[in-house]
């Protein structure tokens, strides 16, 4: 029961209160870039929760297994950016096969995912964290729920803003930037919350 | 110097994972892309106009390179489009000529339009006509909202001065925007090289039609022009004028009894008249068969001769003369 509760804690923690993008503002490129479509930005979020439970894993491992005995921790961010760049190739290879219309959608931003800092960060975050081996694993897939989250939820309120009467020289994107400082002013009311 | 050693081997050995991981998947999720589909889509324009009838250039170069579609689709990419995919696909080019559109409607500027209330609703035609029927009096007329300008993938349609839409026939490329765009249907793709056309889409009885045209050039039925067309190329359609381009020799006879203007044709006065040149001519008699008016006379193996009170200028006899015996004056 006590493992129940502290993986839902994660979750909270993960997708509400320490959301990647409007609370720790990592993964900005993609928010502002593939948030135009619903679908594109759910074809995106999946994508992104993939990556980062992998990349979780596989940090995890990595770190533990080869970095943390061998005393070469330095190697962190080398190790792990090569490690999130293979794990990229590999999602990107798999959508080209089963999914060539979202591979299109998606477009320049899926090896982009290469470098969403959000990525990296919750590689680090889960050691910097102490979590064990299950519990960064749901924080990387818990991450990029939340990331998913914020993603479909811009693309909603951009979709309608689409049709909305916006001012010529606010349409577009900057439109979308006073739209993503409201939502992190929303998010920041999940702040107080203590699990 | 082991840290050194260590990490050389660490990270050494998970480059080389990854890399054999990376090759394996590689291989098992190889998609096969027909290079040709690539090299055809970089030629098309990229306008992703929908002309050729596919949603976008690169399913045009797909359909192509795969399912054997014809090349020559591409209003944009035109002649030279053509030309380089036949290259690639081992074809021969076979060009066709040239749409571009036209507005069958000379009303809808500043002031010829008759209007029966002002309309201040939001800015397209198509808005326009659903409150009762459009602004103008005329019920088949431009509703002037400009919803073939904003259609218009090629900056090819221009208002002039008097706000009335011009079109570039340098730009258009006969993609069709426009024809979809105007509710009022008043565009049509004709080939560049016809010049004579009727600029009016009303189906109106006569005098109705010519109360209502603030251009007052309506087409009111007449038949005047269906009667005058040397190779029978105009109809009447529920009382309205219609030329078959496919027939239609732009010989400008009907813009000349024409009561309304209704027709109009830009090349009117320009016309030169054939002229039979006495030492090529063999007599062969082909242009005499060819001319629409019975301009050309003469007997076989004899020089011919041409009623210039007759001829039209149509060119006709012209481009059939084997022997260039013809000279347009």
């Amino acid at each position: 029961m006590e493992f129940i509760g502290k993986i839902f804690a994660l979750a909270i923690a993960a997708i509400f209160v320490q959301n990647f993008v409007l609370m720790r503002f990592l993964g900005l490129c993609p928010y502002i870039g593939v948030s135009k479509k619903l679908d594109s930005a759910l074809g995106m979020g999946m994508a992104v929760i993939f990556v980062m439970t992998m990349a979780s894993t596989f940090t995890w491992l990595i770190q533990n297994f080869f970095l943390v005995p061998w005393k070469l921790e330095f190697l962190q961010t080398i190790a792990f950016i090569l490690t999130i760049a293979s794990l990229v190739q590999l999602v990107e290879m798999i959508i080209q096969k089963t999914a060539p219309s979202l591979y299109k959608a998606l477009g320049v931003f899926l090896p982009l995912i290469t470098t969403n800092c959000a990525v990296l960060g919750v590689a680090i975050l889960n050691i910097n964290d102490q979590l064990n081996f299950i519990e960064a694993i749901f924080n990387g897939f818990f991450a990029g729920i939340g990331f998913t989250l914020v993603l479909l939820l811009m693309a909603g309120i951009r979709e309608r803003l689409e049709k909305a009467e916006i001012p010529a020289c606010m349409k577009g994107t900057p439109i979308a930037m006073i739209v993503a400082g409201c939502m992190a002013l929303a998010f920041l009311g999940f702040s107080g919350l203590k699990i | 110097m082991t840290i050194i050693i260590y990490s050389i081997i660490i990270l050494g050995s998970l480059g080389l994972i990854y890399g054999l991981g990376l090759a394996i998947a590689s291989r098992k999720f190889q998609v096969e892309v027909d290079p040709k589909i690539e090299k055809i889509n970089e030629i098309l324009p990229g306008a992703n106009c929908g002309a050729c009838g596919h949603p976008g250039c690169f399913a045009y170069a797909e359909a192509i390179a795969t399912q054997g579609e014809e090349i020559n689709k591409c209003a944009p990419g035109g002649e030279k489009a053509c030309k380089a995919i036949a290259d690639i696909m081992g074809l021969k080019a076979t060009t066709r000529e040239r749409n571009i559109a036209v507005i069958h409607c000379q009303s809808g500027g500043k002031d010829n339009t008759l209007l029966r209330y002002k309309y201040e609703g939001i800015s397209t035609c198509k808005a326009a006509v659903l409150v009762t029927n459009g602004p103008n009096m005329c019920d088949f007329g431009c509703v002037f909202q400009n919803d073939c300008i904003a259609a218009c993938n090629f900056d090819a349609i221009h208002l002039n001065e008097n706000g009335m839409r011009i079109i570039d026939p340098d730009k258009c490329t006969g993609c069709g925007a426009c024809v979809i765009a105007c509710p009022r249907n008043l565009i049509e793709l004709v080939p560049i090289s016809k010049k004579v056309h009727i600029l009016c889409s009303t189906h109106d009885k006569g005098a109705v039609a010519k109360r209502k045209c603030g251009n007052h050039t309506a087409c009111i039925g007449c038949g005047l022009c269906v009667k005058k067309c040397p190779v029978d190329a105009i109809e009447m359609q529920d009382g309205l004028a219609v030329i078959n381009y496919t027939k239609c020799i732009s010989c400008g006879q009907c813009a000349l009894v024409c009561p309304t203007k209704a027709i109009v044709d830009p090349l009117a006065g320009k016309r030169k008249k054939a002229v039979i040149l006495s030492d090529k001519c063999i007599g062969c008699t082909i242009c005499a068969k060819k001319c629409p008016v019975d301009a050309i006379s003469g007997e076989p193996k004899k020089v011919h001769k041409v009623d210039s009170e007759k001829c039209i200028g149509c060119e006709i006899c012209f481009e059939v003369c084997p022997k260039n015996a013809i000279e347009m004056n």
